[in-house]
């Protein structure tokens, strides 16, 4: 099926049912599922899918949908669901019950706008909330990393080292809704690439209390295991890339994607689809003599830092660009970027388009503009785009 | 297999190698709960079950992280989700061909409040579980508050001066789904308890199975009269033991004599109705009006004429 021209809901729906088949000689497939725009279309496709020993249950709450993925996952099976916005802010208690379960769950998640008042478009609010719960956050800028992170995402997950869930996010409508000529894998491929899940601590016949009671000395502990895990990512990431190429013969982007950074003074940096507007506007400012660079953070958790500070060496100005607004701070990117900057490097926050709002190349040219300018950062500044 | 001695209620070879609740476990003393896992335990015999429990006294009884008071493998899924979970495990199960018996044990807090939707849904979806809520009418482990399982009358911490509206009917709730079956079970009558108990296991499809447990904590009643409020509940009528088939079949289990006495006895036996003057004219006659509801349940697998 190479070459569809799909949606990236209809491409991640792909995926999730390429990597369910695949453990049909595990114990099976399952998960719950919930509509909300606008992801619906991607569990409505899944609906359609012939999945050999898999089971979806349409449920009545996000918070369900998570809740039956937790009981088939602890049952052994590969699990996936979808959901945006306020379903995701409905579905928090469970979310942070998988990650704290240590079940390899795969979750694609539409950014929208957080309501009231309602806005269906884009916002990267809704993930970003769920920051700390224990899952490992993939960001997307376009279908077909959709489609191959929701792969790469499950052999992230269930390897014994990681064993945490995952969460591949995605534009509401920019991508959601956008048809692009998308390689969907092969089953085969997709057999060999996810071999049968092993869950180690799956429930059995034997007597064991998951998720009891913890005193705090083993609270401590389980949860310091979450932070080893979690350390674990970016090395296991490059394995999983080295092997997803290695199979399919196209590489999973990197943790953080850079552009044009070799000699760049003025760096912007910024996540989902707002990375390809960057690399315009870069151009566009490079053609101007302006000695301008971007980097795409893709991977949020584990936060990497390692090479965020690497990228952002020695460089004088920073922008960070957040679609996301953390009332009382600004940026919830900014928030993280300012402490990976060179010491003394000037971070500016910019929040542009909110509620979806369209972020045009020209903008980010005078974003780019106006913070090589700046002496000190000011406060993050709101970039209206209507 | 052998049928264990005294229909079970006896330990024997036949029953199951180690309790659902052992021994060690920190429950209080005449926990009605407690009482109705160790039934549990008889009727579970051999089979082959996986718990889930969400929060409620039933969790805590698990005791802390590496130990474990329960004879089976338990999931300690979040407040409202149990029914959800299960779900997922059911399912696994099934794809994989285990006849692993997926069992809810939850508190009416899980039950008739927070886990109301997830569990409506379960039972819309026909999931193959059995749902079991010990209803000790109260959020036990947190101290005593009202939940919508209070009856009318009892004080707790967050209604001191007495619940001013009735409880909730979970039977019937249960039974408007049309599940293949839902029963209530008396703690002071084991063996039709324990009878249900193995039906539900068997049967597939969603069985609900509610059962009235006894809080000496929360009721401010002497743990060692758990097993007589129970009796004394049913003997009123005021707890009605039944099995529903298909949500359209009833079949009464045990025949209440409507004993005002008993009624009387019943609250008497409690600290937690002292707080108001309770009409027994007025319980007496919501006792009649949910029987005639149920007489004509019953009427309906009656022959005509």
């Amino acid at each position: 099926m190479p070459n569809q021209l799909i949606s990236a809901n209809h491409a991640a729906a792909a995926a999730a049912a390429l990597a369910a088949r695949a453990n049909r000689f595990g114990r099976g497939f399952g998960g719950g599922i919930y509509p909300i725009t606008p992801q619906t279309e991607c569990i409505e496709r899944l609906c359609g899918e012939e999945i050999e020993k898999g089971h979806l249950t349409r449920v009545e709450s996000e918070h369900s949908a998570m809740a039956v993925c937790i009981g088939a996952a602890l049952g052994g099976a590969r699990t996936f669901t979808a959901s945006s916005s306020n379903g995701l802010a409905y579905m928090a208690e469970n979310v942070f019950a998988a990650g704290f379960f240590r079940l390899p769950i795969v979750m694609m998640a539409v950014n929208r706008t957080l309501g009231p008042p309602w806005n269906i478009w884009v916002d990267h609010g809704d993930t970003l909330a769920l920051r700390d719960a224990g899952w490992v956050q993939l960001y997307c800028e376009d279908n077909q990393e959709v489609h191959d992170s929701i792969l790469a995402a499950y052999r992230l997950a269930e390897d014994p080292r990681i064993l945490l869930p995952v969460m591949v996010c995605q534009d509401a409508f920019v991508l959601s809704h956008t048809m692009m000529p998308t390689e969907i894998a092969e089953q085969a491929a997709v057999d060999r690439f996810l071999p049968p899940l092993e869950l180690p601590h799956r429930l059995t016949e034997k007597p064991r209390v998951v998720g009891g009671l913890d005193f705090p000395h083993e609270n401590e502990v389980h949860r310091r295991q979450q932070q080893e895990a979690m350390a674990r990512v970016p090395e296991v990431y490059r394995e999983v890339q080295d092997a997803f190429e290695a199979e399919f013969g196209r590489r999973p982007a990197d943790a953080v994607v850079p552009y044009r950074m070799e000699d760049a003074e003025i760096v912007v940096v910024s996540m989902g689809t707002t990375g390809s507007t960057a690399r315009t506007a870069v151009d566009a400012a490079r053609q101007r003599g302006v000695r301008a660079g971007a980097l795409r953070v893709r991977l949020f958790r584990p936060l990497p830092e390692a090479a965020l500070r690497r990228a952002l060496a020695g460089r004088r100005h920073v922008a960070v660009l957040d679609r996301d607004l953390s009332p009382g701070l600004g940026g919830i990117l900014w928030g993280e970027i300012r402490g990976c900057a060179a010491p003394g490097a000037v971070v500016q926050n910019y929040v542009i388009g909110l509620g979806g709002g369209d972020i045009r190349p020209e903008q980010i040219e005078r974003i780019l503009d106006q913070a090589a300018q700046l002496e000190r950062a000011a406060e993050p500044q709101f970039v209206e785009v209507g | 297999m052998n049928e264990p001695l005294l229909g079970g209620l006896a330990q024997s070879r036949a029953d199951r190698a180690e309790p659902i609740l052992r021994p060690g476990n920190t429950n209080c003393g005449g926990c009605g709960m407690s009482i109705g896992l160790n039934l549990l335990s008889r009727a579970i015999g051999e089979r082959r079950v996986q718990m889930v429990i969400p929060a409620c006294c039933g969790i805590v009884t698990a005791g802390p992280f590496p130990y474990g008071a329960y004879g089976a493998p338990v999931v300690a899924s979040t407040f409202a989700s149990a029914a959800a979970v299960a779900t997922g495990l059911a399912h696994v199960a099934r794809l994989n061909g285990e006849p692993t018996r997926v069992v809810c044990w939850a508190g009416d807090g899980g039950t008739y409040d927070i886990g109301m939707a997830t569990l409506s849904a379960a039972a819309e979806r026909d999931e193959d579980i059995l749902y079991i809520c010990y209803d000790n009418e109260i959020y036990g482990n947190t101290g005593g508050q009202r939940s919508s399982a209070t009856p009318f009358g009892a004080a707790t911490s967050t209604t001191p001066a007495g619940k001013t509206v009735e409880k909730k009917d979970v039977l019937a709730i249960m039974a408007a789904h049309r599940v293949p079956y839902a029963a209530s079970l008396s703690l002071a009558h084991p063996e039709d308890g324990l009878r249900k108990l193995r039906a539900a296991l068997d049967a597939r499809g969603f069985r609900f199975v509610h059962l009235l447990a006894p809080c000496p904590t929360g009721w401010k009643s002497e743990p060692a009269d758990g097993i007589e409020l129970v009796r004394l509940a049913v003997r009123s009528g005021l707890y009605p033991v039944c099995e529903i088939f298909a949500g359209e079949r009833l079949e009464v289990n045990v025949e209440p004599d409507f004993s005002r006495a008993a009624l009387r006895r019943y609250f008497e036996l409690q600290g937690r109705f002292g707080k108001v003057a309770l009409d027994l004219d007025h319980v007496a006659a919501g006792i009649e009006r949910n029987w005639r509801r149920l007489r004509a349940l019953e009427s309906v697998a009656a022959p005509a004429g």
